[in-house]
């Protein structure tokens, strides 16, 4: 008995977490989203009841299935509730944006077209880029407001309000979500493939320690991006160049950190770790991004991932300098400035380097002090452990705080005794 | 933060083929602006060709304005606190390897 109620506690959460999102989507797209909260709170009922009868009766064959079919009769006990209030209501208070349809299915088309029309309601350009990160991570990708809380290193009070803050806003903004249609999908593009951009980001270069988290938010924003490349009326070059990128650099993602959550350096990594499926996905995508006219900042970043796999190339430090020139001139960004840095002295040697870095001005940011250490390491001992001792102090993270204090130990073993 | 025009002079017997070595240092330079997040805007080359010259009554020569045997090449605009960073920042730029000059003109925006 016990192995079958350890089952369930293994099934039940990977199901919430696969399907609550889909089945939340559906409904919506069927509601609209202004009912969103009628949605989750059918879903939401129908896990609740699959909690307790699973527990009494065991698991049933097809999980999913069921869960479908119970939330599909749950939504119709609620029109059947509310057709009621609405015939006798709805004259009087001229009341338009809730129609009940006659049917839907829980199709695997459904749930794809319901999730692609998702993403374009959650990108609503009347919330902060942050408010749509949170809800496309609560909404498509079924976070819980702890786990969001922990991928922001922020509370979950404020994640709390925030979320709130972006459903009002949602409500408000009377997106259609029933059909995606082409203006809609022009106009919200860019923002889409930015918070998916940024979705990935979150779970590659956060701070956060959870290993399994960071990858679930990777996997999630490639799966949420694949969805766009397959379908016509969301598939553009820019998508395949971001696929191409988070192809790219989910190829290094076992390679980048030990067992014990520590960053290994790219020069360190182990490359038989590389996943070589995974780059010639890369492969795939960074063609179909090339075969148009226009190069998004997308593409150079997929440009300079894909000359990361590459190990033996002559000039490959050229051609990733070259493409962070382009990529600083169409976006200025910190990271950016300080990678292109870190390219500069590859190609022209630490000494210019050095010069170069020290003209950014970014001594209030962690990373900055971290690249001074590492181009001082050579020529001036002292002065690379000083900003790698700014770089502790200025950096959140523990893991990364290890890594900066194992680079000053191998310093300072490297200076004859005093 | 005020905005500084760049205008970028050559010599008018200046040889103009450019080396791919030259464009490099070029885009390296500019680059270098956009990293310390100080170039407003990455301005353009001014085609040498395709360029008249229009006077006082009705009289159009070809080619740029080159009385002063130097003509105008391009245009760069960077954003800085004072014209005394902007001009360090003209400094690094490698047209002076070929007899060029640039010169830094604050930009006063029309009301």
């Amino acid at each position: 008995m016990k192995s079958a109620d350890e089952k369930l506690n293994h099934v039940l959460p990977q199901l919430f977490r696969l399907e609550y999102t889909k089945m939340t989507a559906v409904l919506c797209r069927h509601f609209g989203l202004k009912q969103l909260e009628i949605a989750e709170d059918i879903v939401s009922e129908t896990f609740l009841k699959a909690t307790e009868t699973w527990n009494s009766k065991g698991l049933p064959e097809n999980p999913t299935a069921w869960l479908y079919t119970v939330a599909k009769n749950k939504t119709k006990d609620y029109l059947k509730r509310t057709s009621i209030f609405e015939n006798r209501v709805k004259e009087a208070i001229n009341e338009d944006a809730f129609q009940p349809a006659s049917d839907f299915d829980f199709s695997k088309e459904t749930i794809t077209d319901s999730q692609l029309a998702m993403i374009f309601a959650v990108c609503s350009p009347a919330n902060s880029k942050e408010a749509q990160i949170c809800l496309a991570l609560q909404i498509l990708c079924g976070f819980s407001v702890d786990e969001i809380a922990a991928a922001f290193l922020s509370n979950a009070e404020t994640i709390k309000k925030r979320l709130l803050r972006a459903r009002t806003a949602l409500r408000k903004n009377y997106f259609e979500i029933s059909q995606l249609e082409k203006p809609a999908v022009t106009a919200r593009l860019d923002t889409v493939l930015r918070t998916l951009y940024l979705l990935f980001n979150e779970g590659y270069f956060s701070k956060f320690n959870n290993q399994l988290i960071r990858k679930d938010l990777c996997s999630e924003a490639m799966r949420l991006t694949l969805l766009l490349t397959e379908n016509p009326l969301t598939d553009s070059r820019q998508a395949d160049a971001l696929l191409a990128l988070m192809c790219y650099q989910s190829s290094r993602f076992h390679a980048r950190s030990d067992d014990t959550g520590e960053t290994i350096l790219y020069d360190q990594q182990d490359k038989t770790l590389w996943n070589q499926e995974l780059i010639e996905r890369g492969h795939h995508y960074l063609v179909n991004a090339c075969s148009g006219e226009q190069i998004s900042k997308y593409h150079l970043e997929a440009g300079i991932a894909y000359w990361h796999t590459t190990t033996t190339a002559p000039d490959k430090w050229q051609h990733i300098f070259d493409l962070y020139n382009q990529l600083i001139l169409i976006e200025y960004s910190p990271m950016t400035a300080l990678n292109r840095t870190f390219a500069f002295a590859k190609v022209y040697g630490t000494e210019v380097a050095i010069k170069e870095a020290e003209n950014l001005g970014l001594e209030k940011n962690s990373y900055y002090h971290a690249l001074l250490g590492y181009l001082y390491s050579e020529t001036a001992v002292q002065k690379a452990i000083f900003h790698y001792q700014q770089a502790i102090s200025l950096t959140k993270s523990k893991a990364e705080k290890r890594t900066l204090s194992r680079a000053i130990t191998s310093l300072e073993r490297s200076i004859p005794s005093i | 933060m005020k905005e500084f025009v760049l205008i970028f002079r050559l010599n008018n017997q200046t040889e103009l083929k450019t080396t791919p070595e030259q464009i490099q240092e070029r885009m390296n330079w500019l680059a270098g602006i956009a990293a310390q997040n100080k170039l407003a805007d990455k301005g353009n080359t001014l085609s040498n060709e395709s360029a008249k010259t229009v006077h006082a009554d009705n009289v159009v020569t070809d080619g740029p304005y080159t009385e002063i045997k130097e003509f105008i090449s391009g245009y760069v605009i960077v954003k800085t606190e004072t014209i005394d960073e902007a001009v360090e920042l003209a400094k690094a730029n490698p047209i002076f390897k070929m007899g060029g000059n640039i010169e830094v003109r604050e930009i006063l925006q029309r009301k």
